[in-house]
């Protein structure tokens, strides 16, 4: 059957016997990085299309549907826009952060796809500390969310990169402590062990109301680390014009607003991994055969589709909520979130030492 | 106590939300509802709603008469100028003299389509008409007289 491992394995196997393992360990390396660009170029295509869509029809409106069959080539012409307008830095500036920036957001981005299971045995680098590595390296988002409204010496910027330092420190805390509510049980921070301990069924089944309450949780604090509606305070365009990134253009505002979207994606990938089984096809128990007939839908498009769906509830939460206020958000972190998530982790505990999970 | 309007808060806040969910998740899977018209494309189906308000017009009737008695009521209802009455004096069947509009200046370019002449017409003799494609070469073509050329008042019309 077809699948991303074999060709994974069959590319590994060519390359070790037509070259010395260095000089093949090094295209695959080139290999990895190009195939991760790809997919951050394809992703980017197809989540803000995706988005606009979305976002139309839930407000009763058509979207874009005029570029190409049903308006498929939107994101493909803004790309091209994008690519030839002027990348202007503007001359108050501190030039060298302010040109950083934008490539640290789009690193970091890139850092966070390594230990994701993109299928069975599919994956960049499966290290054990999986989990603590992506909750950590996404936290370095925020200097180059600082960095860009700093440097760009504009009170607005600076305002809106403030809120947004504010926020992700805040919301990490409950995003780390709600992926604490599910290691608890599982006992391990590496993504392939993750996957492989919801063999007999997704944890957002099998942890009962602490898994559920975790996961709702997790949902609220990763829209709020990743900027979105209606955490967007950052950007919040009816006050601060576009936040960080107002004096951006060209192709390093790209850079942001598609690190925005890779961002959206590999949370979302966490998540999918974490609650809903990753790559794991969906196995009831002991029902042989039936966890044997949904064995046969390829694990990519199990990763995939649960990514999506999660993305799709990001995405209905932008397009139904009005944001909040910056005290309504410290307020619903600190006052709601953490107590509530820290309590949800006591009980996942003793639901842990006592064995009451399947 | 405390507790109890705490969880008492968590929940009707994660009802509203669901409650905001709902609402966009039925606009999002029954496209029927929406509501954007693809405009040059339906020139011919266009589907205006009632209240939308395009320019001033006079109807007139198969024998082009029309139902206005030049009371001026229009011109001094509205805010910017925009109408204009100018009267004439008839004499009727009777040797009576009647006064009577001329013209009926209507200026396009100041009218901001407030209703208000509409609102202030005695004898409904002006509507708003759902036109809206205004665009001229020339200003001076939003300068419309609106009573057709050799129109009279309707009988019974006072």
């Amino acid at each position: 059957m077809w699948s991303l491992q074999k060709i994974a394995n069959t590319i590994h196997e060519w390359l070790n016997t037509t070259f010395n393992s260095t000089i093949a360990t090094t295209i695959e390396m080139v290999i990895a990085g190009v195939a991760v660009i790809t997919l951050f170029a394809l992703l980017g295509l197809v989540l803000v299309l995706m988005e606009r869509r979305i976002a139309a029809w839930m407000q009763i409106r058509l979207g874009p549907n005029r570029v190409g069959p049903q308006g498929l080539l939107q994101s493909m012409a803004d790309t091209i826009k994008l690519l030839v307008k002027e990348g202007l830095t503007p001359n108050g500036a501190d030039k060298f952060l302010f040109n950083l920036a934008p490539f640290i957001a789009m690193i970091v981005a890139m850092l966070l796809m390594a230990p994701i299971a993109f299928a069975k045995d599919f994956q960049l680098w499966d290290l054990n500390i999986g989990v603590l590595y992506i909750s950590s390296v996404s936290s370095i988002m925020v200097i180059s969310i600082l960095m860009a409204g700093w440097s760009s010496n504009n009170k607005y910027s600076l305002m809106g990169a403030m809120r947004s330092g504010a926020q992700i420190v805040s919301y990490e805390l409950s995003a780390g402590l709600a992926i604490l509510t599910i290691i608890v049980p599982i006992g391990s921070l590496q993504f392939s062990e993750i996957v492989q301990s919801q063999v007999n069924g997704w944890w957002i089944f099998k942890g009962h109301i602490p898994a559920i309450i975790a996961f709702v949780i997790f949902m609220i604090a990763v829209t709020a680390e990743t900027n979105r509606a209606p955490f967007d305070l950052a950007e919040a365009e009816s006050e601060l014009t576009a936040g960080f990134h107002t004096e951006y253009s060209g192709m390093k505002f790209a850079l942001f607003f598609l690190s925005e979207y890779v961002n959206v994606f590999i949370v979302c990938a966490v998540g999918a991994t974490l609650f809903l089984g990753g790559w794991m096809p969906f196995h009831i128990g002991h029902w042989e055969s039936f966890n044997h007939m949904m064995d046969y839908i390829p694990s990519s498009v199990w990763f995939f589709g649960k990514t999506f769906a999660l993305i799709f509830l990001i995405m209905w939460f932008r397009w139904t909520f009005p944001r909040l206020r910056i005290d309504q958000l410290l307020n619903l972190e600190w006052k709601y979130l953490l107590p509530i998530s820290m309590f949800n982790l006591l009980l996942m505990t003793a639901l842990a030492i006592l064995g009451w999970y399947f | 106590m405390f507790l109890k309007d705490y969880i008492n808060d968590v929940y009707g806040a994660v009802k509203s939300l669901l409650v905001g969910m709902r609402r966009t998740g039925y606009y999002f899977t029954h496209h029927k509802e929406i509501i954007t018209q693809q405009y040059p494309d339906n020139r011919a189906t266009l589907d205006l709603p009632e209240r939308f308000k395009g320019e001033v017009v006079m109807p007139h009737d198969a024998n082009n008469e029309h139902r206005c008695t030049g009371c001026t009521a229009c011109e001094l209802a509205c805010p910017n100028g925009t109408i204009k009455v100018i009267t004439k004096f008839e004499v009727n069947a009777e040797g009576k003299k009647k006064k009577a509009i001329d013209k009926l200046v209507y200026h396009l370019e100041l009218c901001t389509m407030c209703n208000l002449c509409v609102v202030a017409c005695p004898s409904d003799a002006i509507k708003m008409a759902q036109t809206f494609e205004h665009s001229v070469y020339d200003r001076s073509e939003f300068t419309k007289v609106l009573n057709n050329p050799g129109s009279k008042i309707m009988e019974g019309v006072e």
